[in-house]
């Protein structure tokens, strides 16, 4: 296994808060690794800071060994890392299947500058179908994004991420406003439908008991610091993990989000 | 049947219909048909603009880049057909809009409404103090020939007929045709959410600046059809209210159809002719009035009146 993503030294200051202490994180291909910590910890601007939306004050991130440090998103998206979003982003006057298309067209259209990207022959048409059969999604194909249920618009987010084939879809909060007795199901669905293509994910959560079943690794952080990383059991047994992280793990909203 | 291919049979069945008309018209419906065509095809660039979230009032500033180049075609380069002539006006309307577009493409809502208004006046305030293009007072226009051919006195209307009913036609489609294309989807993603369009992959300020080219291209194909119907032209094409009158056209229609702006300005065009005639001072009041019944009934344009329609017989 070769690593995928890395980061090193990674800081990131917003005046007297720091949000990201020399983040040091090297991830392996081909593995679903959790991102956990309480509210304000770091694990949005982590996601941040690798998809481009914000620039490290220090430190450098590298995908397949090459430095992406600075690139804007759409770049970084180009070279294979995604993201979802906690709150959906998602086209409200298009309908659910355009939402698909929007992603598989600029793939098509940009076909030279995505890395190793193809559509597996078939035309995006036929991709957004197949994405949105995937998801369970096919009975709100030509419904307005607007009008579609919160789970569904969520549904949809990770969806639009995943259109784009990335090497590396990075999930935040995936079962964030999702009832808890619904999150194993949603957990099962979105990392069958993400795992079918063997994509690398990352994903922040709060719940300890999805941590534990889906991630073969995790990350914890505290205070803009990794403070565990390791097999999953092992982190969630870390003495200072259980004080500073599963303690107060609250499934509260993070501070630090994407605007919507 | 596809929604792509319903409009273009829509705007073909418009064109035939334009063309077996043009015998029986009498020559005031004639030249206001043309003028009708010619706003539509700057009204169809706010579509464009509208469809990605922004609304310019500036498109003065192309339509008369259109009708001014349009007029120096024939007279400094030689190019006196009036299908070149209108070529050349859509053209340079284009060039401009690429080069301006360089500042307009970082700026939206309200700062990019005033920024196109800034720059539409200081090409009016350029034109009014350039001797050479006739100041205040501008220059005449015409055609020497039409398709090739020296038009015999008095049948030059029909040229300039052709060539506006030709520019909409072709024009709408090719509107069309992009609004449905992967690039043309980019537009209301854009209008919808641009952090997630850039998530995607895609810059979005070249999708706003090719939208400004195409707008302003539009825009200047319009103002070019104006100049050979009206033969002459004037700083005024570039006043702020030519701009206006756009915009309200662009309200008036809706951004339901590429037809739409077409159909608008006709009406609006009918609606000035009328009130003009019996209530001559005060038929703006007829005008505000019409556009106030609009936004408040039918605010999503008079073409929501067709959508519903269909909406309502599936």
């Amino acid at each position: 296994m070769s690593a995928i993503l890395e980061a090193e030294g990674l800081t990131k200051a917003f005046g007297a808060v720091t949000a990201a202490r020399d983040v040091n994180v090297s991830i392996d291909e081909d593995t679903v690794v959790g991102l956990i910590g309480g509210n304000g910890a770091g694990k949005t601007t982590f996601l941040n800071l690798v998809t481009g939306y914000q620039k490290p004050t220090h430190g450098t991130i590298r995908f397949f060994g090459r430095d992406i440090t600075g690139m804007p998103p759409r770049r970084i998206t180009r070279l294979g890392i995604c993201r979802s979003f906690q709150i959906p982003q998602v086209f409200d006057s298009l309908t659910a299947y355009e939402n698909l298309l929007v992603g598989l067209g600029i793939v098509v259209m940009g076909r030279k500058a995505f890395v190793g990207s193809h559509l597996g022959g078939g035309t995006p048409e036929e991709a957004a179908d197949e994405m949105l059969e995937r998801f369970h999604l096919a009975r709100y194909r030509d419904e307005l994004a607007s009008v579609l249920p919160e789970g569904v618009r969520k549904l949809l987010d990770i969806a639009m991420a995943l259109a784009v084939k990335p090497r590396i879809l990075l999930l935040d909060e995936p079962t964030s406003g999702v009832s808890a007795d619904e999150k194993f199901a949603l957990m099962d669905l979105v990392l069958g439908a993400i795992r079918a293509d063997k994509v690398t994910v990352l994903f922040v959560e709060h719940d300890m008991d999805i941590v534990r079943r889906y991630t073969q690794r995790i990350l914890a952080f505290y205070d803009g610091k990794v403070i565990a990383d390791g097999e999953s059991a092992s982190v969630l047994s870390n003495p200072e993990v259980r004080r500073l992280v599963v303690g107060e793990a609250a499934p509260e909203e993070e501070g630090l989000h994407a605007p919507g | 049947m596809t929604t792509s291919r319903r409009t273009t049979l829509g705007l073909g069945a418009a064109l035939a219909a334009l063309a077996l008309l043009a015998p029986v018209l009498p020559k005031w419906a004639l030249f206001l048909v043309v003028v009708s065509l010619a706003k539509g095809l700057a009204a169809l660039g706010l579509l464009v603009l509208m469809r990605t979230g922004l609304v310019s009032f500036g498109q003065g500033l192309y339509f008369a880049a259109g009708a001014y180049a349009a007029g120096l075609a024939r007279d400094a380069l030689h190019l006196g057909d009036g299908v070149l002539m209108v070529l050349a006006g859509g053209l340079t309307a284009a060039l401009v809009a690429a080069l301006l577009g360089l500042l307009l493409a970082r700026y939206r809502a309200i700062f990019f409404a005033m920024l196109s208004l800034a720059f539409s006046m200081i090409l009016y305030g350029l034109l009014v103090k350039t001797p050479a293009l006739g100041s205040t007072d501008g220059f005449n226009v015409s055609a020497k020939s039409f398709f090739g051919l020296s038009p015999a006195s008095g049948v030059g209307r029909y040229g300039i007929y052709g060539i506006a009913a030709l520019s909409a036609f072709g024009a709408a489609v090719g509107v069309d045709r992009y609004l449905g294309s992967h690039l043309g989807r980019l537009a209301p993603a854009v209008r919808d959410n641009e952090l997630r369009v850039e998530y995607m992959g895609a810059s979005v300020r070249n999708v706003v600046h090719l939208n400004l080219v195409l707008a302003g291209a539009l825009a200047g194909l319009g103002g070019a059809v104006t100049a050979l119907a009206v033969g002459h032209i004037d700083p005024e094409m570039a006043y702020w209210t030519t701009s206006g009158e756009f915009v309200f056209v662009a309200i008036l229609s809706g951004t339901a159809s590429v037809a739409a702006p077409f159909a608008g300005a006709l009406l609006l065009e009918l609606l000035r002719s009328f009130a003009y005639e019996h209530a001559p001072n005060t038929w703006q009041l007829v005008m505000g009035a019409s556009m106030l019944a609009v936004i408040l009934f039918l605010p999503a344009g008079l073409w929501s009146v067709f959508a519903r329609k269909r909406r309502a017989a599936r």
